[in-house]
């Protein structure tokens, strides 16, 4: 494996119980770029992620992060690995009971021996990245969700990640929050060389940041380019998807019986305005 | 009428199966703890931070709790005392009750729905929030860091609020008996002095107490841990702590009980 | 809640739960007994010990100067062998008198010792030989029939 890729994944299946997730998985993550993985939700992103961060385990295929092999690998070593990871949670996850201060220290301290005043400096300049000092001495709970996201992102860059995961960072977040979160990950890239991994299902935003995407559905790799080849593609399912589209290999109907036969009142079936099927049509 | 037999025969089997099967999960999930236990120790004021959330928060419920039980057991047991002319030994009867089973296991009870349900929903939160899974992406054990703290926390608060109990019970029982119904102050404690034994009554009473805390404890802290991350698994699982302890501490005390008064 | 203001909180629960201990082991309990703390042991044979239990009180003149501290059967005299745990405080002599009485009429069992006049006193290991065992009910009720009887009976000649 050459030295500059960060992750390489090749034939994956991973499954819950019997409900196969993920099947025949291909990826290479080179190291300082920006992948994006897309998908609709409940199509398995987030548990490739998990399993990039051993949080699950494999045992089909290899997965490979900065040439450590994820299924065979010991706690130790896992926690060695993870030292040099960061990743930004769908809601944040800071801790609840410690300041926003605290959290970005919270690494610092438990796995540096730093001296308090240094760790307070380091912890002060990472919030200043993310335009967070002023609010360093409040808890989680009264911040906003754009805000509680940016002090996640500052507690995950805390000690330096040379690979970073966000986990849906969009997600919920107003236009200027989005655009911030967008600029700090642009920046962080280009700042430390940190290859990123971003989780998301908001397309548009992530086709302006990132140099690589792959789409996933159902459990499998189904298109794959550069932001360009992904605008231009063809492919049906990710035509549907780029472009917000209602109906097309991904139906608008869940599967179910006609509902013709489910609608008996006269009302409706002789041609109510508001049935769903009006619409469709 | 065979077939509701039969079923109610299963589900008993069934009951039976699950609790054994709930025994089993909360000691493999002790046992780790215990594993993890080194930064608790290590990180001593980690561990102390929980004393005062588990311990100090339930001083409250405890002392209240202990100062009724006792004037009840004063009212009652003078009650039936007197009628054998015997009425100076109601500080006896408080005592004797309070340091063999109804301070250990009043206290636990109490313990269990206060501090343990608190230390489940903590955890419970802390997973459906992804603040477990953040610790581990952050290359920290969350059982060393989150769990272990929570456990020792409470185990070393349990028997402190035991005795806590028990001391306040006898200073209710003191006030119905000696001032308000009349008992003599000497007879009171001379009385309780030449019954209650050190070794026999007040350490067995604490020896139950550090084991409803370890068991209380470890299930707080599995339920917590193994809810399901949403808020009716939390929820659901605070249930579960609450009653669990409590049927654990019911019978962990016939067990100790029937040791005891065995040897 | 910061940092000291807890530490105060949990030192003063801390302290109070150990200050609950010792109340409840010195003021309810019984190891506030300070003179039984320096004890000698000795032993009496009793032919009945009755209700006695180890750690049942040993008084002299109603006070507190001892326990029972182990009770096991002579298996050579066949009787009962007590051995006693006394305040070293009180010297007693070595023709002391040892008996098993009760407190009122149903109350617990306790050893009484009365002294003697014998210039030495007991030491550790020793013995008290002078012992009355516990009266046993049923006796006590034969022994009155049996002396009524002889009373009401007309003389043997």
């Amino acid at each position: 494996m050459p030295a500059d890729v960060a992750v390489e994944i090749a034939g994956l299946n991973f499954r819950y119980g019997d409900r196969d997730v993920l099947k025949g998985i291909n990826m290479t993550i080179p190291k300082g770029s920006i992948v994006a993985i897309m998908g609709q939700s409940g199509c398995g992103k987030t548990t490739l992620l998990r399993l990039i961060g051993g949080q699950l385990r494999a045992r089909e295929g290899t997965l490979r992060v900065d040439g450590t092999n994820m299924h065979t690998i010991d706690d130790e070593d896992l926690y060695r690995l993870r030292r040099r990871m960061g990743m930004l949670f769908q809601f944040g996850a800071l801790f609840t009971d410690l300041s926003v201060f605290d959290n970005v220290a919270f690494q610092m301290r438990e796995h540096t021996d730093l001296p308090a005043d240094m760790i307070r400096d380091l912890a002060l300049l990472k919030l200043q990245a993310v335009g967070l000092r002023g609010v360093r001495d409040r808890m989680p709970a009264e911040l906003s969700g754009g805000m509680a996201r940016r002090a996640a992102l500052a507690r995950a860059i805390a000690l330096d990640p040379s690979l970073m995961m966000y986990d849906e960072p969009f997600t919920g977040l107003d236009p200027i929050s989005m655009g911030v979160i967008a600029k700090l990950i642009r920046d962080l890239n280009q700042a430390l060389g940190t290859t990123s991994i971003i989780v998301t299902h908001d397309v548009q935003e992530s086709l302006r940041l990132v140099d690589y995407v792959y789409f996933v559905a159902a459990g499998v790799i189904v298109a794959e380019g550069t932001p360009e080849q992904i605008r231009a593609s063809t492919l049906p399912y990710v035509h549907q998807f780029v472009w917000g589209e209602m109906d097309g290999p991904v139906p608008f109907h869940y599967p179910a019986q006609p509902i013709g036969a489910l609608i008996r009142g006269p009302a409706l079936a002789q041609g109510g305005s508001i049935a769903a099927g009006s619409l469709h049509a | 009428m065979l077939k509701t037999t039969a079923d109610g025969i299963r589900r008993t089997g069934q009951f039976a199966l699950d609790i054994a099967e709930g025994i089993g999960a909360v000691a493999v999930f002790l046992g780790l703890t215990l594993r993890h236990s080194g930064t608790s120790f290590q990180r001593f004021s980690l561990t102390l931070r929980e004393v005062f959330y588990s311990g100090v928060l339930s001083l409250v419920i405890i002392l209240v709790s202990g100062m009724f039980v006792g004037m009840v057991l004063g009212l009652q047991g003078y009650e039936t005392l007197q009628t054998y002319g015997s009425a100076e030994s109601v500080g006896v009867l408080v005592a004797l009750s309070l340091t063999r089973e109804l301070g250990p296991v009043v206290s636990a009870l109490l313990f269990a729905s206060r501090a343990g349900s608190a230390i489940t929903a903590e955890i419970g939160l802390m997973k459906a929030t992804e603040q477990l899974s953040a610790m581990e992406m952050m290359a920290i054990n969350p059982m060393a860091r989150v769990v272990g703290p929570r456990f020792w926390g409470g185990v070393l608060s349990m028997p402190l609020l035991t005795a806590l109990f028990i001391a306040m019970g006898i200073f209710g029982g003191y006030v119905i008996a000696v001032p308000v119904i009349g008992v003599d102050s000497g007879a009171f404690w001379s009385q309780m002095q030449g019954k209650v034994d050190v070794g026999h009554d007040v350490i067995n009473g604490m020896v139950k107490s550090v084991v409803f805390g370890f068991a209380i404890c470890a299930i707080a802290t599995y339920q917590g841990y193994s809810a399901a991350p949403t808020a009716e698994g939390v929820s659901g699982a605070t249930t579960r702590t609450v009653v669990s302890s409590s049927l654990a501490i019911l019978a962990l005390d016939l067990i100790l009980t029937a040791f005891m008064l065995k040897g | 809640m910061n940092r000291s203001a807890l530490n105060l909180w949990v030192g003063i629960f801390v302290i109070g739960g150990f200050a609950a201990l010792l109340f409840l082991a010195f003021k309810v309990g019984n190891a506030g007994e300070s003179s039984l703390r320096d004890t000698y042991s000795v032993t009496a044979h009793f032919d009945n010990i009755g209700g006695l239990k180890p750690s049942a009180p040993v008084k002299s003149a109603g006070v507190l100067v001892g326990r029972v501290s182990a009770i096991r059967y002579d298996t050579k005299k066949y009787d009962a062998v007590v051995t006693l745990r006394l305040a070293k405080a009180i010297p007693f002599s070595s023709d002391t008198t040892a008996s098993v009485l009760t407190s009122g009429i149903l109350g617990e069992q306790y050893v009484g010792v009365e002294t003697g006049g014998d210039p030495e006193v007991l030491k550790e290991g020793g013995e008290i030989t002078h012992t009355q065992g516990a009266l046993v009910l049923e006796k006590l009720i034969g022994q009155f029939f049996l002396s009524k009887s002889q009373e009401s009976a007309p003389p043997a000649k």
